[in-house]
């Protein structure tokens, strides 16, 4: 369970449930980390929903963690691999294939929800067949509305963006369109003045 | 504030009879001017001056919607209702003049879709028709599953078979043809929004063929219109215009409401838009909902009625209007 009480004053954050079971031909969960926790306690429940699901997951510094567990589900597909990127040619091959009636599970960090909630989107999946689980990490996916880059497992506010190098101050504006939240400048009026990172929800 | 109220004066300019049961009708604008554009879907709300009654009911648009210079409609003869259709078919003429509410969009198409997947039967193809326009203008990529009776009572199938020859597929009950449903829904590529339209069989059955095929509901719409039942004739008090107004066994509550001048709202006059909801202050006997609004819960608890087409029996009903 992710014990994490979410503030609700971010309006445009998305709302992070607990996988229920709902009706469909396939089944598609993608999950990092401790996100693949949802999906071991969602099959306990829900066994039968195995036999037409594709899972695919992205371990990172969780290792070896759950992939024996995921494993035992005997999942129609399993994937594991080791980043994001690796796993995007997959991902988007099998939405690309998709048809109505598929459900979609994402469970893990937020920044792993967001992207594959934006590529499930673009795919001409709806919102209401898509559930979201967090697990794990706090860490955010952010944007740095100056370069545009994105910045993932952002864990201090400010931070530094990983492609301009500016200083950015982490707002609580999420964009569903791209899956992120927007860093912007923190000392864009006196350049220099940087406060101290804390740590995000601390 | 009645939301159907912005209206325009029309002349009937052509009449067609289709067939046995449907006849179209064509009304340009009185004054020369050219009506507001529309988007697929939408209906107007015709009314229709019999003696010293007063129906208003609302149809499809099925004209282009992007060039307005007439609007037209499809009418289906129905000899069970309470006379709106009748009244159009046999009372009706080229050159009469008549009035027509601003068109109303409840039955839109989500332009966000990948493909549009239309189901309709029998009349229920009206809308669609206005949609398939637009959608050849913007060239969507739908498919129509059509469902007629027989050959000569399939409205529009020529046409649109003509015009949309790999699009379009017709199905004769006479010939016991029907949509093989799931299979056609099993197959719909991710991004496809289905739309129904037809009577309520088929609209349950869209609905709930979708839905344990784990269609999220957003991609579902659908389209029905009840026409207002007839019943016991019953009072109703009108607390804030201090009124109590007799409906009549072929008027609908809103109907009698109008008649009393009282200003209602209200866009679909069919119990599917919601607009036309009442408070009910004071109830004594049985509110006979017909709409398909309100929740369980609300019907049960007795304090909401939609005035376009459900009744009451009993003693008394004071409503916040
Ligand atoms: S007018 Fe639409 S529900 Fe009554």
């Amino acid at each position: 369970m992710s014990n994490f009480e979410f503030p609700s004053s971010i309006v445009s954050r998305p709302v992070y449930g607990t996988f229920e079971a709902r009706p469909g031909h396939s089944h598609l969960f993608i999950a990092d980390a401790e996100g693949a926790a949802a999906i071991l306690d969602f099959a306990g429940s829900n066994q039968s929903v195995m036999a037409t699901s594709h899972i695919i997951y992205i371990p990172k510094d969780c290792g070896d963690k759950y992939v024996k567990q995921l494993e035992a589900l005997n999942a129609s597909q399993l994937y594991v691999g080791p980043t994001y990127p690796a796993a995007m040619s997959r991902i988007n091959h099998v939405l690309a294939n998709a048809h109505m009636g598929i459900q979609i599970y994402l469970s893990g960090t937020e920044g792993l929800m967001s992207e594959t909630r934006t590529a499930a989107m673009a795919a001409g999946a709806s919102l209401d067949s898509i559930q979201l689980e967090h697990r794990g990490s706090l860490s955010r996916r952010m944007q740095c509305v100056h370069c545009k880059g994105i910045t993932e497992d952002v864990i201090t506010d400010p931070y530094v963006c990983s492609h301009c190098g500016l200083n950015l101050f982490v707002r609580d504006h999420y964009s569903e369109r791209l899956g992120v939240f927007q860093g912007v400048r923190v000392d864009a009026e006196d350049h220099g003045n940087v406060p101290d990172a804390v740590e995000l929800y601390k | 504030m009645s939301a159907g109220a912005e209206k325009i004066a029309v002349t009937v300019s052509e009449k067609v009879v289709l067939n046995d049961l449907v006849t179209r009708f064509q009304f340009k604008r009185t004054d020369g001017g050219s009506f507001p554009a529309f988007s697929g879907g939408a209906h107007t709300v015709i009314e229709m001056k019999d003696g010293d009654m007063t129906r208003l009911n609302p149809y499809s648009l099925m004209s282009n919607p992007l060039t307005p210079e007439f609007y037209e409609v499809s009418i289906r003869r129905d000899s069970e209702g309470r006379g709106g259709s009748m009244f159009m078919h046999d009372q009706v003429n080229v050159g009469d003049e008549m009035v027509l509410s601003y068109p109303v969009n409840l039955f839109s198409l989500d332009l966000r879709a990948r493909k549009q997947l239309l189901i309709a039967g029998g009349i229920g193809i009206t809308p669609f028709i206005a949609q398939i326009k637009q959608m050849s203008l913007m060239s969507g990529n739908f498919e129509l599953h059509y469902s007629v009776r027989t050959k000569s009572l399939g409205s529009y199938v020529d046409d649109l078979t003509d015009q949309h020859p790999n699009n379009v597929h017709i199905y004769y009950d006479d010939q016991d043809q029907q949509i093989e449903l799931e299979h056609l829904l099993s197959g719909q590529p991710l991004g496809t929004h289905v739309y129904v339209c037809g009577p309520k069989g088929m609209i349950n059955w869209v609905r709930s063929t979708a839905e344990s095929l784990g269609w999220p509901e957003s991609s579902i719409h659908f389209e029905e219109f009840l026409a207002p039942q007839s019943g016991k004739p019953f009072s109703a008090t009108l607390a804030k215009s201090n009124v109590t107004v007799d409906v009549g066994e072929h008027e609908s509550l809103l109907e009698a409401i109008e008649r009393a001048g009282v200003d209602a709202p209200y866009l679909c006059r069919g119990g599917a838009c919601g607009q036309c909801e009442t408070r009910v202050i004071e109830h004594d006997g049985d509110i006979k909902h017909h709409d398909h609004w309100l929740e369980d819960e609300e019907r049960a608890c007795g304090d909401k009625i939609m005035p376009c087409v459900s009744r009451f029996e009993g003693k008394t009903l004071v409503l916040d209007r």
